[in-house]
């Protein structure tokens, strides 16, 4: 209550309507602005968190490159060319550096430049997702806006125990659950093993269709549970109630009332489901042996590939954020008394 | 037909948390004749708004009309369909909400939001709306009616807004408009304003009206007739003036007895001693960081000086924003004061609470507005008593449950109660333990910040009763803080009236309207609505001071 | 929503068919957790079936696995390590989480702004890549498992108890204690604790369901509970080959889990409720 007595008096008289507009506009972009620096700051804190845990490794990884038979001048040689003498600290700048610049290490396991070993497999993970999202947006908004109009009914309560269906299991049952259905019993795709190039269009469809439908599957139902929630909270309000009153028909009052409140929100929540396709990405890679940048750091992880693991990490981690601050951004923008 | 409106034996049904069927409106009836401008009074939960959104066939989440009918212009709305409602609603019958500031949709232009109703129902071509709406305006007496249309909601004031939603409502040429508490969040000197646009409107048009409220007066001033209700039945009917002159049902008889309260303990005047309990001294409060000059950020109280003399209580009147709750924080040092002394009986106390000591705190205790929040719902009552006994006196075990017992006793509710929740309890219940926690620390001052606003009429009058009563029994002073001149009146000997922060002006009681006051003291005062029906036309305020002085 | 169904428990509470089923679920996979071995027909590592991914049998009632193995038993043996390890993790991170969070929001301030920034920074970081980090950097073990799960799941409980807590702190019976004069300790356990006690549990309940599906998530992965020892996850994991042949040995383990996480979710949802009617 204090708080808003402060900011109401702290935000600028009304009366003068074109500097208010000027005044909103810069406290809007500071928000904004303010939202961004929280968002590197957290990269700062993100790649810390990464490098420490990857470089707690016990043993030595100029011992591990060079096996068992190497000198002890060979190791030695090796560590120094690496900076792996150097305090942590010195070690997290340089590669925070490097990170900065592109250069993103050379790969333990073959030698090859992160940078290459990269660039294929994440542009094939952003066609997974993009297939996916424009699959699955339009599909779980309009469900979720459905089931919050009609709130209470059949319809409602099968869809809300799917979502919640769907939420508590793991990615792998999804995707072992479509493989059963759509290989195993109706034979309409193929199992697991989608590893060759596409020949042609309908090659293309097949390749594709069961890591989207498993990713769909998950992302639509953390999609459909955020926009029903947040259509009904501003299908609650009073001018809502206000707009049944002046005998609008249920179309009006949605389309007009309802929704232009809720674009915000639920904007908000297709960019936060939109996150959790980074968990499910890197199920849904390792089981259907798709080429992309997930299966490509579980590899990694197995081969304990040092320089692989913190790039493909890094990545992820960034687009994540990217994601998580468009939804901040967003919500900041979309309230109506700030435009 | 004779009537516009007749309800015969409404009955209304709700389910409650625990999924019961319970009926809130049990068989109401009464009838309103065209032009006629019937008010729908009674306290919290007696049905009101029910029945009056009832007559637009329009039940709330949870609630469901369950038999008799409404009929309004000859169409049953209990019977209609959906779809016949919608083309009634606006058209026939249109609303006017409590809050304006929520009812309209933020996203939209206000003028877009009024002449909907038209769009809606294809009443007339959209430029012809818009004049109508601006004309609307101009007749509700809004400043700037030709451009405040194009403004957004947030972007114009509560007072504004409430006049805007009544421009919204007459649009469609209604025949019956519902108000429904339309002034209830207004203050006194917007209220005013206000009433009067609505007063003049709705005598132009002849329309009939619905005019649901709890406050007596307000309803005095508009209404020809009136419906008492409580507990989902109609108590009384009767026209304004009779009900007024000759209530008959006890009820009726107990809100208009809450209308006149009697003045300070009588009896309560001991000498005025040489040294004040409590003094303040120039005190500047406020939120924000302290600034070069050494006051806060955003200052709320700009250096207030006041005493309370032992025995006497001092009230502070001023309206939502004037700082005077601020000014409580700052004596209970909740909100240490940035500058300026505060003495306990001539001796100076530091500001902040944390720089007290254990005596200095049990000395002052404060009693806030909503007992909802300020009574923990986890505690039982014994434990929300107790804890100040152990804290200030030690007391525990069987003394500790003895002096509960007493303090309930002290505030007249049944020892049985200790054992419950505040979630269990009425809005009085819990405002009698609000005080009984002041009490238990046994202090010389309360500070209380506007304790019976939140309550309805009949109760209010209840807990100002106790309060006179400890202080005969306790000799305890009293700061009452409120924006309600009767209610100060009835417990002050001393009066404050802040404005913007300061102190503008201090008089006795028996002073109060009897001498020459400063302006907004003036208007403040006139502005306190009245029982006599006439009393909203024969105020006459000067239009410059209220435009000057009342932050609309 | 009426209560159909309501069925009255002891204590005037009430609680409805679904939750009723869901808790009895709970309950049974409890059981099973702590008698695990007086419950299972064969040994863990015992080869019973001559051939592999044999069907769903008398014998066999969930079939058996890549080894011929007895699945009904793998799975009852495997309870305890995905319950008992996603209960240590969520209790873990629900006690440093709450504590902190209402220390924070009672605090205010400097304490309260690096304590935030911090914890929402690190839950920047994607669940399940945290955890291949760690275990590409740390390996796995039960004790490194735990730390984990509660180390990424404790920034969201923190947010999640400093949100409420704030809101109880604006409360005026908080006020009137600062102004009686009441600590910091006082304020957070009596005052603020017993009024965020029901939703924290909820949260509590919805915790576990991410570290559930995390850990077997890890599991699946081979990054989570390593073999011999077989976590639900880590059965899906060993048994992937059999999907083609849609053997039960790939789905029942995944049925396990989902019958302990939606049970878990309904309960939340239709948690038993004390009746209290003013008038009752």
């Amino acid at each position: 209550m204090n708080e808003g007595a402060v900011r109401r008096s702290l935000s600028p008289s009304l009366d003068d309507r074109s500097q208010t507009g000027n005044a909103m506009n810069r406290f809007v972009w500071s928000l904004v602005g303010g939202r961004l620096l929280v968002a590197l700051f957290t990269l700062v804190v993100v790649s810390f968190t990464v490098f420490c845990a990857t470089a707690i490794l016990p043993g030595d990884v100029a011992e591990v490159l060079l096996g068992q038979a190497a000198t002890p001048e060979a190791v030695a040689g090796l560590r120094a060319a690496m900076h792996l003498d150097e305090p942590g600290f010195l070690r997290f700048v340089r590669w925070l550096a490097g990170l900065g610049s592109g250069d993103l290490g050379v790969s333990y396991a073959n030698k090859m430049p992160v940078t290459q070993l990269i660039g294929p497999r994440l542009l094939n993970s952003l066609k997974l997702a993009g297939v996916t999202a424009l699959a699955s947006v339009p599909i779980a908004l309009s469900l979720g806006i459905c089931a919050a109009i009609l709130r209470g009914s059949l319809f409602d309560r099968l869809l809300t125990f799917g979502v919640i269906a769907v939420i508590s299991v793991p990615e792998f049952m999804v995707a072992t659950s479509a493989v059963l259905i759509f290989a195993v019993h109706l034979r309409w795709l193929p199992a697991l093993s989608v590893a060759r190039e596409a020949t042609s269009f309908l090659d293309l469809l097949r390749i594709f269709a069961m890591p989207v439908i498993t990713l769909a599957f998950v992302i639509s139902a953390q999609m459909i549970r955020m926009t029903r929630a947040a259509m009904i909270e501003t299908l609650n309000t009073p001018y809502v109630e206000m707009a049944r009153l002046k005998g609008a028909s249920p179309a009006r009052i949605v389309l007009r009332h309802a929704l232009p409140n809720a674009v915000g929100p639920i904007i908000n929540a297709v960019a936060l489901s939109l996150s959790y396709l980074l968990g499910g990405v890197i199920i849904v890679e390792t089981i259907f042996n798709y080429p992309g940048i997930a299966k490509l750091m579980v590899d990694a992880v197995s081969t304990r590939d040092l320089p692989l693991i913190q790039s493909c990490a890094m990545v992820f981690c960034v687009v994540y954020l990217l994601l998580i601050t468009i939804a901040d951004v967003v919500a900041i923008l979309s309230n109506p008394r700030l435009r | 037909m004779a009537n516009l409106v007749e309800i015969r034996d409404l009955r209304i049904g709700a389910t409650t948390d625990a999924g019961r069927r319970v009926e809130i409106i049990k068989g109401v009836s009464f009838d309103i004749a065209p032009g006629e401008i019937v008010a729908l009074i009674g306290e919290s939960g007696s049905g009101k708004t029910t029945i009056a959104l009832s007559l637009m066939g329009y039940a709330r989440e949870g609630c469901r009309i369950e038999g008799g009918s409404v009929v309004v212009a000859g169409k049953d709305m209990v019977r209609l369909t959906e779809r016949q409602r919608a083309a009634v609603r606006g058209t026939e019958v249109a609303y006017v909400p409590q809050s304006a500031a929520a009812a309209f949709n933020p996203a939209m232009r206000i003028i877009d939001q009024v002449v909907e109703v038209s769009r809606i129902h294809g009443l007339m071509p959209d430029d012809k709306a818009r004049l109508r709406a601006v004309e609307l305006f101009r007749a509700l007496s809004l400043p700037n009616p030709d451009t405040i249309g194009e403004r957004y909601p947030h972007q114009v004031s509560g007072g504004q807004l409430q006049r805007l939603s009544a421009a919204m409502a007459l649009i469609g040429n209604p025949s019956l408009v519902i108000f429904d508490e339309p002034t209830t969040a207004l203050d006194v000197t917007t209220q005013i304003e206000v009433l009067r646009a609505f007063k003049a409107v709705m005598r132009e048009s002849r329309i009939a009206g619905v005019y649901v409220s709890h406050d007596l007066a307000v309803v005095a001033q508009i209404a020809d007739r009136i419906v008492v209700l409580k507990g989902g039945e109609v108590q009384e009917v009767g026209s304004t003036a009779h009900i007024l002159q000759a209530p008959s049902h006890p009820y009726t008889q107990a809100l208009l007895a809450a209308f006149r309260p009697g003045g300070p303990p009588a009896g309560a005047a001991p000498a005025p001693l040489a040294q004040p309990v409590l003094e303040l001294r120039d005190v500047v409060a406020g939120y924000g960081g302290l600034q070069s000059d050494g006051r806060p950020l955003v200052t709320i109280v700009k250096g207030v000086s006041l005493t309370l003399q032992p025995g006497r209580n001092l009230g502070v009147i001023g309206e939502s924003g004037c700082g005077k709750s601020t000014l409580a924080r700052a004596i209970a040092g909740i909100l240490p004061a940035a500058s300026g002394e505060i003495l306990l009986q001539g001796k100076p106390l530091p500001s902040a609470a944390k720089d007290r000591t254990r005596e200095q705190l049990r000395q002052v205790q404060i009693v806030f507005q909503s007992a909802d929040t300020a009574l923990n719902p986890a505690k039982c009552i014994a434990d929300i008593l107790g804890r100040p006994l152990a804290f200030y006196h030690g007391l525990k075990g069987a003394a500790a449950e003895a002096r509960v017992d007493r303090l309930l006793d002290m505030v007249h509710l049944p020892r049985g109660l200790k054992h419950r929740r505040p979630p269990e309890l009425s809005g009085g219940q819990k405002q009698r333990i609000n005080l009984a926690r002041a009490l238990a620390a046994d202090p010389q001052i309360i500070l209380c910040d506007e304790i019976t606003s939140a309550l309805d009429t009949v109760v209010a009058a209840a807990i100002i009763d106790l309060l006179k009563e400890l202080q005969r029994e306790l000799g305890l002073c009293y700061v009452f803080i409120s924006h309600d001149l009767p209610t100060v009146e009835a417990v002050c000997d001393q009066i404050a009236v802040m404005y913007a922060g300061e102190k503008i002006e201090q008089m006795s009681r028996d002073e109060v309207g009897a001498r020459n006051h400063k302006a907004y003291t003036k208007l403040l005062f006139a502005s306190v609505p009245k029982l006599d029906p006439h009393w909203l036309d024969s105020i006459e305020n000067d239009p410059e001071v209220v435009a000057a002085l009342s932050r609309r | 929503m009426t209560m159909v169904g309501a069925i009255p428990l002891p204590f005037h509470f009430r609680i409805n068919l679904v939750g009723l089923l869901a808790s009895c679920t709970i309950l049974l996979w409890t059981l099973v957790a702590l008698f695990a071995p007086l419950l299972a027909p064969h040994g863990i590592g015992e080869i019973v079936d001559s051939d592999y991914f044999g069907p769903m049998s008398a014998q066999f009632p969930l079939g058996t696995d890549y080894l011929g193995r007895d699945m009904l038993s793998r799975i009852l043996l495997g309870t305890r390590y995905t319950v008992g390890i996603s209960l240590a993790a969520v209790g873990l991170a629900c006690f440093t989480g709450v504590t902190l969070g209402m220390a924070a929001a009672v605090a205010g301030g400097w304490t309260d702004t690096v304590l935030s920034r911090f914890l929402d920074a690190l839950n920047s970081i994607p669940s399940k890549l945290f955890g291949l980090v760690v275990v590409a950097g740390v390996g796995s073990s039960i004790p490194v498992l735990i730390m984990t799960l509660a180390v990424i799941y404790t920034p969201g409980s923190y947010r999640f108890a400093r949100a409420l807590a704030v809101n109880v702190n604006t409360m005026d019976f908080i006020t009137v204690a600062r102004a009686r004069g009441e600590g910091v300790p006082y304020i957070i356990g009596s005052e603020i604790l017993p009024n965020i006690l029901g939703p924290v549990f909820a949260d509590v309940g919805l915790r576990f369901v991410f570290i559930v599906l995390l850990l077997s998530g890890l599991s699946f992965l081979g990054l989570g509970v390593q073999p011999p020892n077989a976590d639900w996850g880590a059965l899906v994991r060993e048994n992937i080959s059999g999907l083609p042949f849609g053997a039960p040995a790939v789905m029942f383990p995944s049925v396990a889990i989902a019958s302990l996480t939606i049970s878990v979710n309904l309960l939340i949802d239709n948690l038993p409720r004390k009746i209290r009617d003013r008038s009752a």
